[in-house]
């Protein structure tokens, strides 16, 4: 059945349909719609499961993690400053092998303190060990937490998932969604049985126990990343199990108007959508140009992207992030997917953009291609990443700052 | 209720011999009988403390379940498996006999401070758990630094008696004991080793209460408080007899005494056996400061026997 959801009310309705035991929660903006809605239809009867309100985010990711390591179906949800807070559990959990399903609704990180998107948040969290799935749609939004049930679950996999969705431009913005019945729901995903049986009486457990040898801690870390590894093709699994089901294909990566392209951008998120406007209107105007969208962020598809980006002149990676001192955090990563091809781009050039919610429009879009279509014709490589930042721009901060009584300021 | 003797204590262990604690910890001792009485179906949260080194890849002395958390949220995860528990249950994926008891254990730094949030909202949610702080007063995995449980005039490695502070601590220890039971949990205790008795009577009156069941015990560490591992229980008797460690209870907020001395011995008794006391004696005593714990000690019990 389609509906009009938000980002927001798409998690929950997932939530629902993928028959989760427990939430526990926190709230901070502009993820609070998630645990309002689970909270009304738990008290409604509409869904049998227990929500938590509990004293912190730190709190509430360790009781997730605590709750599916006993063995029910789990779910949280948070947002920038919380995921922060809650951070160093955000290792445990990877750590603790539990297949837990978090929801970031993306948001810059303060200071300055700011309520609109970017994802420093959710990138900081790269190194933990649980798996990333960024989406572009509210439809996808919703396809992707069950989707994360069936790969977090896996017992290739065993490791916990964060699926991202873009604070306001998805959270808050209704987009017609199909929801699936609950019941085919549970044929793809049946009900949760840990691997190493429920906690109880019969089952006695030694649980995230002090380990001082650094082999056998190497081991379990490298278990970890194997098994973050296998996700990748887990991925693949999940994704043919899902459109067999609902007809909706997810790609670990998705390219868009690719093959014939010259120039490709590299991006990830609700941007993305505007980006696809960008594109055709450049190929109207007879410009080779493409996209490719990373999906899932970790496991890092880095075979796939060196592939699709591979023989193409020029790529440009869009962070909507900044890696304070070095740049976009993305574009090393996509460089890395191509350094060892013969037939790797001429150029990549980094650039960084849509931090705090900044409006990117077809117009930067069309800025950021020229770019890296110049620093192709004329073989320069620029060093740092490229701050997008446009005059009007520039004039409005100019406004703010006189009347923060910073007087007039040279532009 | 019935009056226990040591006789009632449970033969078997829950918590085995050989680990790599030292001789003598206090902690231990009472996290061994509090295991004991509460039995295998129990499931131990463990915050970052000496207690974590129990369990050690791949050993673990714990005949029954154990899970190391993080310093900061033991209770938050002890809601998540008591949760957790309950759902399995109510929804027939575990049976009700295989129920476990969550226990909370961590030490007097990860109670006081950088845990007190998690209980507290612990407590508020009216959680159905165990909570076992062994207090040594101090940070005594890292060396012995001060915690807020680390009491007036103590030294510690970082209060070290100097000329600018010949008093060494200058701050009071937290009333951890108070903070809880403003929170009205049906049941605060503290404990002793001294006095296992007393200590199974509560823990079996505690066991009749479904909510927060929360215990404080007088923790000697031999290495912490520079004293032989031979005088651990002298001093936890010592500790009671000269009233600095009242024994208590409260139920639902209701503070009784359960040991109250017809005599209190001089609470110098106590600290002299201590090294992390010895400036107050050595090289010069300093009355002043030995006459202000007494103080505080008198003024104690004088409201308690009001
Ligand atoms: S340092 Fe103290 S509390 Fe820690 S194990 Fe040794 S005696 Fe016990």
């Amino acid at each position: 059945m389609k509906q009009l959801l938000t980002g927001n009310a798409s998690v929950a309705t997932a939530v629902r349909l993928c028959a989760v035991d427990y939430i526990p929660a926190f709230p901070i903006t502009p993820q609070t719609e998630i645990i309002e809605l689970l909270s009304r239809w738990i008290n409604e009867d509409r869904m049998d499961a227990k929500l938590v309100m509990m004293d912190s985010e730190h709190s509430m990711i360790t009781a997730a993690g605590a709750a599916s390591l006993a063995g029910v179906r789990t779910f949280t949800a948070t947002s920038s400053q919380g995921l922060l807070y809650g951070f160093e559990m955000l290792y445990n959990l990877a750590g603790w092998r539990v297949p837990v399903v978090m929801a970031n609704v993306s948001r810059g990180v303060s200071s300055p303190i700011t309520m609109e998107p970017d994802h420093n948040d959710v990138l900081s969290a790269r190194d933990s060990g649980f798996l990333q799935i960024h989406a572009e749609t509210c439809q996808e939004v919703l396809d992707s937490v069950i989707m994360a049930y069936l790969i977090s679950e896996d017992s290739l996999v065993r490791l916990p998932t964060i699926v991202n969705l873009d604070g306001f431009y998805l959270s808050y913005t209704r987009e017609p969604v199909e929801v699936p019945e609950r019941e085919e729901v549970a044929s793809i995903l049946p009900q949760y049985i840990p691997t190493s049986g429920y906690m109880n009486a019969q089952n006695p457990v030694s649980v995230a126990v002090a380990v001082l040898d650094g082999r056998a801690y190497s081991y379990f870390k490298y278990q970890m990343h194997l098994a973050s590894l296998n996700a990748l093709d887990v991925h693949e699994k999940a994704s043919k199990k899902f459109e067999k089901a609902f007809g909706r294909k997810y790609d670990i990566v998705d390219g868009f108007m690719l093959d014939d392209a010259d120039y490709v951008i590299v991006m990830t998120n609700s941007l993305t959508t505007t980006a696809r406007a960008a594109i055709k209107e450049m190929r109207n105007e007879g410009r080779k140009v493409g996209l490719v969208r990373i999906r899932l962020l970790r496991p890092f598809p880095r075979q796939k992207i060196g592939q699709m980006l591979a023989g193409k002149k020029g790529v440009a990676v869009l962070d909507q992030n900044i890696s304070i001192g070095s740049g976009g955090i993305l574009y090393p990563e996509v460089l890395g997917a191509l350094y060892h091809r013969s037939d790797r781009p001429n150029k990549i050039i980094s650039f960084i953009g849509g931090l705090g919610g900044k409006h990117i429009g077809i117009s930067d879009f069309k800025h950021i291609m020229s770019v890296t279509e110049q620093s192709v014709k004329e073989d320069q490589q620029p060093l740092q990443s490229i701050l997008l930042f446009t005059d009007s721009d520039w004039s409005k901060v100019k406004q703010m700052l006189k009347v923060a009584g910073k007087g007039e300021v040279e532009g | 209720m019935t009056t226990k003797t040591l006789k009632d204590l449970p033969v078997e262990e829950s918590l085995t011999s050989g680990t790599m604690l030292c001789a003598g910890c206090g902690g231990l001792l009472l996290v061994r009988i509090f295991e004991k009485v509460l039995g295998q179906n129990a499931v131990t949260v463990n915050a970052a403390g000496c207690m974590s080194m129990l369990s050690v890849f791949p050993n673990t002395p714990f005949k029954s379940s154990w899970f190391y958390v993080a310093m900061a949220s033991a209770p938050a995860a002890a809601q998540g498996i008591r949760d957790a528990l309950d759902i399995l249950i109510k929804k027939g994926r575990v049976k009700k006999e295989d129920d476990l008891k969550v226990v909370v254990i961590t030490g007097d730094g990860a109670a006081s401070d950088i845990g007190l949030q998690a209980t507290s909202g612990a407590m508020h949610r009216r959680l159905d758990f165990y909570y076992l702080v062994y207090d040594n007063e101090g940070y005594s995995n890292t060396g012995f630094q001060a915690s807020s449980a680390s009491p007036f005039s103590s030294a510690t490695k970082t209060t070290i008696p100097s000329a600018l502070a010949p008093e060494g601590n200058l701050l009071d220890k937290k009333d951890l004991f108070e903070i809880w039971t403003a929170h009205k949990p049906p049941y605060v205790a503290t404990i002793s080793p001294a006095y296992i008795a007393d200590m199974m009577r509560k823990i079996e009156k505690a066991s009749q209460f479904a909510g927060p069941k929360l215990f404080i015990a007088h923790s000697p560490c031999p290495p912490g408080w520079d004293v032989d591992s031979d005088a651990v229980i002298r001093l936890s008797k010592l500790a009671v007899e000269t009233g600095i460690w009242p024994l208590k209870e409260a139920v639902n907020g209701e503070v009784t005494h359960s040991v109250i001395q017809k005599k209190r011995k001089p609470v110098e008794e106590y600290l002299k056996l201590q090294g992390r006391f010895e400036h107050l004696f050595e090289p010069a005593r300093q009355d002043k400061v030995l006459q202000t714990i007494q103080n505080k000690i008198d003024a104690y019990w004088a409201r308690v026997e009001k």
